[in-house]
C-alpha cells in the first residue's frame, strides 16, 4: 500500500473511532427514550444514520409516536441522497458492491472521500471510515443501551470537538479560491440560523440549498456559452 | 408498532442512501449539476462544522470548549500541522478547557 494510502487508512480510522464511541450515548439515549434493547441495536444496524436515530428517540422520548419518530427519521435521512449523488461517480460502484456501498453513506464517510482526487483513494477513504464506524457504532450502541446512562459522556474526553476538527481541516484544502471561500462561510451562517429553529439534521440539509443557489448563479455568464 | 416503526425507518433510510448512488452518470456531467456537485461538498462540510461546533443535542447555540477547539484546530491548520495532530490536539484542547 502507498503511504498517501495508508495516511487515509489511519486518518479514517481516527475518524471511525471518535465517530463509532458515539453509538454509546445512543444507546443510552435509546433505552432512556422507552425504546428496548433489540429495538435501540436495530436502529443502528437498519437506520445507521446518527441524526435520523437521536431524532427518532428523541421524537418519541418527547412523547410522538413511533411513526412520527420514523418519518422525522426520513426527513434527515434524505441529506444522505445528497451525499450518494456526490460520491457516485467518485466511486462508481455497480450492481451488489453499490447495494452493500449504500448503507455506508454517512455524514463522516462522505466527508472522508469527497476530498480524494482518485477513486481508489476515494473508496479507501469511504470503505475504512464507513465500515470502522459501522463496526463500533453498533458494538457501542448495544453497551450504552445495556449500561443506560451509568456510562461516562465521550464529551468528557472532547471527542465532540475532534470531529469537527477533522472536517474543518478536510474543508481547509479547499478555501484556496473565492468562490468556495463564499459558499463555506455562507453554509455556515445558514446553518447556524437554522438550528434554533429545526430538527438536528435539518440545518445542514437547508445549507446544502446554499450550493444549488450559488452554483446557478455562478454559473449563468458561462452556461450561455455552453 | 414500534418495531414496524423501527424496520420502516430502516428501510427508507436505506432506499434514501441508495438513490443517491444510483443517479445515472449522464445527469451529471450536466454543467449546473456538475457546478453544485463542486460546490455542494464545501457547503455540506462547513455546515456540518458549524453544527458540529455551535448546536447542542437540545437545538440551541451555545459558545463552549467546541469553539476553543475549533479555533485551536484552526491554527494548527495555518501552521500545516498534520491531519491527526489537528484532530486529536483540538479534541484535547476541549477536554482540557472542560477541566478547567
Amino acid at each position: 500500500m502507498e503511504s498517501q494510502q495508508r495516511t487515509i487508512v489511519r486518518d479514517s480510522l481516527a475518524v471511525g473511532l471518535a465517530t463509532g464511541t458515539y453509538g454509546l450515548s445512543f444507546g443510552a439515549v435509546g433505552v432512556s427514550s422507552g425504546l428496548d434493547v433489540a429495538q435501540t441495536c436495530a436502529l443502528s444496524l437498519l437506520v445507521f444514520t446518527g441524526a435520523s436515530q437521536f431524532a427518532f428517540a428523541g421524537v418519541l422520548a418527547a412523547g410522538g409516536s413511533p411513526f412520527a419518530g420514523a418519518l422525522t427519521a426520513l426527513l434527515l435521512g434524505s441529506r444522505n441522497t445528497l451525499y450518494g449523488l456526490r460520491l457516485a461517480p467518485l466511486l462508481g460502484y455497480r450492481g451488489g458492491a453499490r447495494l452493500g456501498a449504500a448503507h455506508l453513506v454517512i455524514d463522516e464517510s462522505t466527508a472522508m472521500s469527497l476530498t480524494r482526487d482518485s477513486r481508489a483513494d476515494a473508496r479507501i477513504g469511504f470503505l475504512t471510515t464507513g465500515g470502522s464506524i459501522f463496526v463500533l457504532w453498533n458494538l457501542a450502541t448495544f453497551l450504552g443501551a445495556l449500561a443506560g446512562s451509568t456510562l461516562g459522556d465521550p464529551r468528557s474526553y472532547g471527542l465532540d470537538a475532534a470531529v469537527g476538527a477533522a472536517f474543518l481541516a478536510l474543508l481547509w484544502p479547499r478555501l484556496d479560491q473565492p468562490l468556495p471561500r463564499v459558499v463555506a462561510l455562507l453554509a455556515a451562517a445558514v446553518a447556524i440560523g437554522a438550528v434554533p429553529f429545526t430538527a438536528a439534521g435539518v440545518p445542514v440539509l437547508v445549507a446544502g440549498g446554499v450550493a444549488v443557489l450559488v452554483g446557478a448563479l455562478a454559473g449563468r455568464p458561462t452556461g450561455s456559452r455552453t | 408498532m414500534t418495531w414496524a416503526a423501527v424496520v420502516g425507518a430502516g428501510v427508507g433510510c436505506y432506499l434514501l442512501k441508495l438513490a443517491g448512488l444510483s443517479v445515472p452518470d449522464r445527469v451529471l456531467t450536466r454543467p449546473l449539476v456538475a457546478r453544485v456537485a463542486d460546490l455542494l461538498p464545501v457547503a455540506l462540510l462547513a455546515a456540518l462544522i458549524a453544527v458540529q461546533v455551535f448546536a447542542t443535542d437540545g437545538g440551541s447555540l451555545v459558545l463552549d470548549a467546541r469553539a476553543v477547539a475549533l479555533a485551536a484546530a484552526v491554527g494548527l491548520l495555518m501552521l500545516r500541522a498534520p491531519f491527526l495532530v489537528v484532530v486529536f490536539g483540538a479534541a484535547g484542547v476541549a477536554a482540557l478547557v472542560r477541566l478547567l
